[in-house]
């Protein structure tokens, strides 16, 4: 199929419908508004449903609805409105649900405001509602990975029936790049075994709840540990650029992972050895990423847009303490090449190039 | 009079209280879906507050859904599952307190699903709080000197809301005596046909006994369900689209 120009919200919305959603329940808030939008004359066109909700507690909880009857189902929404949905995305985890969300960051704690931020990261990754739990957490970097993540994520959800998630932020979400969309695919909604349907005289019962209820305790607790090892396994997602002589790797994602691609290039002329580790899945964290790099690194300096630094932590575990890890973190603005460089070079006075 | 078990009533124990009316109101799903012929068809999905019980005493396949989302979720389902016939099954809690803007938008949408709304006036789960419909004097672990109304506030009648609403059916009954459990059974048959017809949008609220927070024994709780609920929560028929009486 031919490129064409999207918005990054649109295209997520339909390649979201191109995976065979036909399923959309939210609730309009600035910057995810024109996924619900796309979705309010789209999902017609295709025979799908789609409902305005009276707030995100019930877009939420209409989604679940449709996602136990065996539908592909989609919502999204942005700062205060995706807090509403924490409750509903736990209930899909201890249900075993898969379904998914998106959340198009804005700044700020309280209302915040509507530009692009990324200080969802702990809210994402950590579970975000109560309870033990894990989200599959992808973080597109481009209107294309925004379609090509929509498209994937039903199929990684129904793959561990479990919720996925997709970090977007304002800045992919409105900015319009060429993308080229997937051919349509057919979902069934009577695919898998566990879908909630009206039950035949001679089928077994299903009831979707708390998996934990029938298992019982100590069997959940392997099972979960069990299945969230499986998705570590198998799910890390990176992009590496530049790593392999690297003095100080940049680790960073989505939009801010955009400004240090362009910051390793300006580096890299400067005769600075600076190399990137663009994270694509937020959760499962691309450990294996850090793992694969040598020892003589200066150090890693994490580029994100959060006031406190959040993924920065994550790099920490991920390194085991073993080298110096810094965060540039901007609030509104988004990060700057030039102090990029600034600090990667600051770094190497400080620890040493390779040795 | 024959009577035999409806054959989607399993013979599990249910976790009910004795004289609890959840039982009760779960023995007429099963009877009238029966006889409709529509067993296979049904969807339940349920609370996570004494209904949730109802899970493990019917065959039926079912949802659990949060606090107050039955019907949120129960319209989501609906939307998937046209052919199947889906009820939600909240209590008075769920549906008028913490879930009260889907039960009111649910209608405005006219989602055509049966919300079965089994009222007891308290939060029998969470051991007799108030709820939205405990009456005016009635003491709870949350009201211990008896509902004050100028102090916690007026009580929701669901039927004086939904009444101007373009929905399909809206009734109260009760099952205080066996002739008010045969028409609550009226009530709700004549829901899930107009569910079958695509009628939209039906609210079933049944009167019902939890005799262990009402502090009663259950002859006397269906007495207070008589005197003292009915006064502030008429029964009868208050939307009916008609075509529906046989
Ligand atoms: C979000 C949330 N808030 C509170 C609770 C605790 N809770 C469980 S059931 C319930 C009230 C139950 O009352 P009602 O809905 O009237 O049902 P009943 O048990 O009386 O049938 C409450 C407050 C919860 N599970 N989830
Ligand atoms: S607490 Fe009340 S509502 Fe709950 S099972 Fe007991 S009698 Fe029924």
């Amino acid at each position: 199929m031919a490129k064409t120009l999207m918005k990054g919200n649109e295209a997520l919305a339909e390649s979201a419908l191109r995976a065979g959603c036909r399923f959309f329940s939210g609730y309009p808030i600035t910057p995810q508004t024109e996924i619900l939008e796309y979705m309010s004359w789209r999902m017609r066109e295709v025979g799908g449903e789609f409902v305005q909700t009276e707030s995100e507690v019930a877009g939420i909880n209409m989604l679940f609805g449709a996602s136990a009857a065996g539908a592909r189902a989609l919502t999204s929404s942005s700062g205060p409105g995706f807090s509403l949905k924490q409750e509903g995305i736990s209930y899909l985890c201890g249900t075993e649900l898969p379904a998914v969300i998106v959340d198009v960051m804005r700044i700020g704690s309280a209302l915040g405001n509507v530009f692009q931020g990324q200080g969802d990261y702990w809210q994402l990754t950590r579970g975000g509602g109560h309870g033990d739990y894990r989200t599959i957490v992808l973080a597109p970097a481009s209107v294309q990975e925004n379609a090509d993540m929509a498209y994937e994520a039903f199929d990684l959800a129904e793959k561990y029936t479990h919720p996925v998630l997709i970090a977007s932020d304002a800045a992919i979400g409105q900015m319009v790049e060429a993308v080229e969309l997937k051919d349509f695919h057919d979902h069934d909604i009577n695919k898998y075994d566990w879908v909630i349907k009206g039950r035949k005289e001679g089928e077994d019962k299903r009831i979707a709840e708390n998996v934990y209820y029938a298992m019982g305790a100590d069997e959940y607790k392997d099972f979960l540990l069990e299945k969230y090892k499986r998705i570590e396994d198998n799910e890390q997602k990176w992009e590496s650029v530049n790593t392999e002589d690297a003095e100080v790797v940049l680790v960073s994602y989505g939009i801010s992972s955009r400004v240090c691609k362009e910051a390793v290039k300006i580096a890299r002329k400067k005769g600075i050895k600076l190399g990137l580790i663009r994270l694509k899945t937020l959760w499962p964290f691309p450990k294996k990423a850090f793992d694969a790099l040598t020892s003589d690194i200066a150090g890693f300096l994490c580029v994100e847009m959060s006031i406190l630094g959040q993924m920065v932590d994550d790099v920490k575990l991920a390194t085991d303490n073993k080298f110096p890890v810094k965060c540039y973190s901007e609030f509104s603005n988004v990060p700057d090449p030039a102090i990029i460089i600034e600090r990667a070079e600051k770094m190497l006075l400080e620890n040493g190039g390779r040795k | 009079m024959k009577y035999s078990i409806p054959k989607t009533i399993t013979n599990i124990e249910s976790g009910w209280c004795p004289g609890c009316g959840h039982g009760i109101v779960t023995r007429l799903l099963a009877e009238t879906t029966e006889e409709l012929g529509i067993s296979d068809k049904v969807i339940i999905v349920r609370d996570v507050a004494c209904g949730s019980m109802q899970s493990g005493v019917v065959t039926y396949n079912n949802i659990g859904a949060a606090h107050g989302r039955t019907i949120a979720v129960a319209a989501g389902a609906k939307r998937i599952r046209k052919e199947d016939i889906v009820i939600a099954n909240p209590g008075d809690g769920s549906a008028y307190s913490i879930g009260i803007e889907s039960t009111m938008h649910a209608a405005l949408r006219n989602e055509n699903i049966l919300a079965l709304v089994v009222n007891n006036s308290v939060f029998g789960m969470t051991g007799g709080q108030m709820s939205p419909t405990t009456l005016p004097g009635q003491k709870t672990t949350s009201s211990p000197y008896g509902r004050d109304t100028s102090y916690n506030g007026n009580l929701l009648d669901i039927m004086k809301v939904l009444n101007t609403f373009d929905i399909a059916y809206l009734a109260r009954g009760s099952v205080d005596s066996p002739s008010a459990v045969m028409k609550a059974k009226k009530y709700i048959k004549k829901a899930l046909m107009m569910q079958q017809d695509n009628k939209g949008f039906c609210l079933v609220e049944i009167l019902s006994p939890c005799p262990t927070n009402w502090g009663l024994s259950p002859e006397d709780s269906l007495k207070f369900i008589k005197e003292k609920q009915q006064e502030y929560f008429p029964l009868g028929e208050y939307v009916d689209k008609g075509g529906y009486d046989k």
